[in-house]
């Protein structure tokens, strides 16, 4: 069977080969930390930490982590390594109180993440002279901008028809043959119904491969996505902080995914104790970015809960695998795709003068994902006209979906009905089965 | 001259207006008028009841949203087209009637009718200049 492989001195290189070279890259990364980022020089002298003291990778435990609320306190420029003449580009996403997580990319770095998209792609069947349909989101959003340079980068050709519009996807899909199309793992459920309503007959369409990612999907939805769009489903990850989508990719086998650890070297550890676990452990996923020269992040905690394998796998890549994140260790949700915290739609509330007793309930309808926002009525709310309460109500609406970037249903409730345990309320109920 | 409303949030779900009326009678307070609006997630209750502020104070206790506002009552003669002719009254005035509902009386041959308005005052003035009886509290309580 062919491998696809995009960069086989790389994906099949001896363990030998890679230890060496991300050692290289750390010593170098750590030393580019301490002289141009303030806010690492700081976090190094604090445990008396220099450069010299990392002659090798497995030197990184001697690090520090670095967390999303770092990025935050930095906002918005405030971690990068390089002046701002080099920067070629910004990315950013959705952060709690409205703040967005910002990140930098110089030439070097969007080459990097390209080539993390373009493996990606090859590993799915991408070639020369596919048509590679984009429907992630372009934006700030790094899903579209991410497998449209990677599409480059692997010589095939990129169209770039982003999210929404699925008449014309579907158009596209017929009338220039895409032959691998990359999205949400929802946007691709509700692709293929709206196929099946259309009456098309996917088996009719060129299409052979998807490359999924952005969200929780399960093995499940694997199975219903390859049957209605008659494809065979690739998982892709990636966070904007280390680069974006292509930062691991499923191979043919589907047993878990590669990670470019390059560029991205990663760990496993104890969320609580912070002690790295090993192979097959889950804990949570840890990133060093390595080989990147904009925002080298060191150690930066993901939250997201895998574990790890470093054995050979069927498909001759060396490159360890993750598996699918099942969980995270904070209290990020991910609704269609976006980030989504408690404490913005709790900003958001408090912003429009209203007492921040709500709670957030994510279902999954029709392979969707369908946020409702439970809010206790208030005396300043309510009104005896039924007008002005749902006028109230789509007031909500319209911030929740202008700070949040997805659409949320309001459900006005009645006072003190919303479950408190211990004084404290419960947030956020996450029925969602996965 | 107006007449006092309480309305109450009522989520749509079994046994709240049971509940509600029941914080009511517990409260020793009748219920003179009432109706209820509806929408897919939630009811606003309205009632005319014989003491407001009491009636406010005991479904605030309970935990119920409340509101009161001020209504116009009418008397209209129990006959056809009275009701539309106060209703022709308000819109030539350009008075907007948000809602309304009517309810038995005392009085022989009436029915009284509560309208929702945006001026009351303006309200009772053009009724009152067309010769609609405009009923105030005492008559309903």
């Amino acid at each position: 069977m062919q491998q696809n492989y995009f960069n086989p001195e790389i994906e099949l290189a001896s363990r030998e080969y890679l230890h060496a070279l991300q050692s290289a890259r750390l010593i170098k990364m750590v030393e580019n930390c301490y002289n141009n980022v303030p806010f690492y020089k700081k976090k190094f002298d604090e445990i008396g930490l220099l450069p010299a003291d990392i002659k090798s990778i497995d030197d990184i435990t001697k690090l520090p982590f670095t967390v999303k609320q770092d990025l935050r306190d930095n906002y918005p420029f405030g971690l990068f390594a390089v002046p701002r003449e080099q920067l070629i580009r910004i990315h950013a996403s959705s952060g709690t109180t409205g703040k967005q997580t910002v990140v930098g990319y110089t030439q070097h770095d969007i080459d990097i993440w390209a080539e993390g998209a373009a493996r990606a792609i090859a590993a799915a069947g991408g070639k020369k002279g596919d048509y590679i349909h984009v429907s992630y989101g372009y934006g700030l959003f790094t899903g579209g901008l991410g497998l449209h340079y990677g599409a480059e980068k692997l010589g095939a050709t990129a169209i770039p028809v982003s999210a929404g519009n699925t008449n014309r996807q579907m158009q596209i899909l017929q009338d220039f043959g895409s032959d691998i199309i990359c999205c949400t793992p929802s946007y691709a459920m509700f692709i293929g119904e709206s196929l099946k309503a259309a009456g098309i007959d996917s088996s009719k369409l060129p299409l052979r491969a998807g490359i999924f990612g952005a969200e929780a999907w399960s093995e499940n939805m694997r199975r219903e996505i390859e049957k209605s769009l008659n494809i065979k489903a690739y998982d892709i990850y990636g966070l904007s902080e280390i680069a974006g989508p292509g930062v691991s990719y499923e191979c043919c086998e589907q047993t878990g995914m590669h990670i470019c650890e390059d560029y991205f070297y990663p760990e496993v550890v104890d969320p609580e104790t912070l002690q790295p676990l090993p192979d097959g452990q889950f804990g949570e996923l840890v990133f060093t970015c390595i080989g990147k020269e904009a925002l080298p992040l060191v150690r930066y905690r993901t939250r997201d809960i895998t574990a790890l394998s470093h054995e050979k796998c069927a498909c001759g890549r060396t490159l360890v695998k993750m598996l699918k994140p099942k969980g995270r260790s904070d209290d990020m949700l991910i609704i269609r795709g976006v980030n989504v915290f408690p404490s913005q739609v709790e900003h958001i509330i408090l912003s429009l003068g209203m007492e921040p007793n709500y709670q957030i309930v994510v279902d999954r309808i029709n392979n969707l994902d369908v946020m409702t926002v439970k809010i206790e009525m208030s005396d300043s709310l309510f009104s005896d006209s039924v007008r002005q309460v749902e006028d109230q109500e789509n007031r909500i609406k319209a911030a929740m979906q202008a700070t949040l970037g997805v659409s949320a249903k309001i459900k006005l409730v009645e006072p003190r009905s919303l479950p408190r345990s211990e004084g404290k309320a419960v947030r956020v109920i996450d029925n969602r089965q996965i | 001259m107006a007449i006092q409303q309480i309305s109450v949030f009522v989520e749509n779900k079994p046994g709240r207006l049971a509940d509600i009326t029941a914080f009511l009678a517990e409260g020793g307070i009748g219920i003179r008028a009432f109706s209820i609006a509806d929408t897919t997630d939630f009811g606003i209750l309205r009632l005319i009841v014989s003491d407001t502020q009491k009636a406010a104070q005991v479904l605030k206790n309970a935990g119920v949203a409340v509101s009161i506002t001020e209504v116009v009552g009418i008397s209209i003669p129990d006959v056809t087209g009275s009701f539309a002719k106060v209703v022709k009254i308000l819109a030539d005035a350009g008075e907007n009637v948000e809602y309304a509902y009517a309810f038995l009386t005392p009085e022989a041959g009436h029915a009284y009718v509560i309208v929702r308005v945006d001026d009351n005052a303006k309200a009772t003035a053009v009724l009152k200049d067309n010769g609609i009886s405009v009923i105030d509290e005492s008559a309903v309580l």
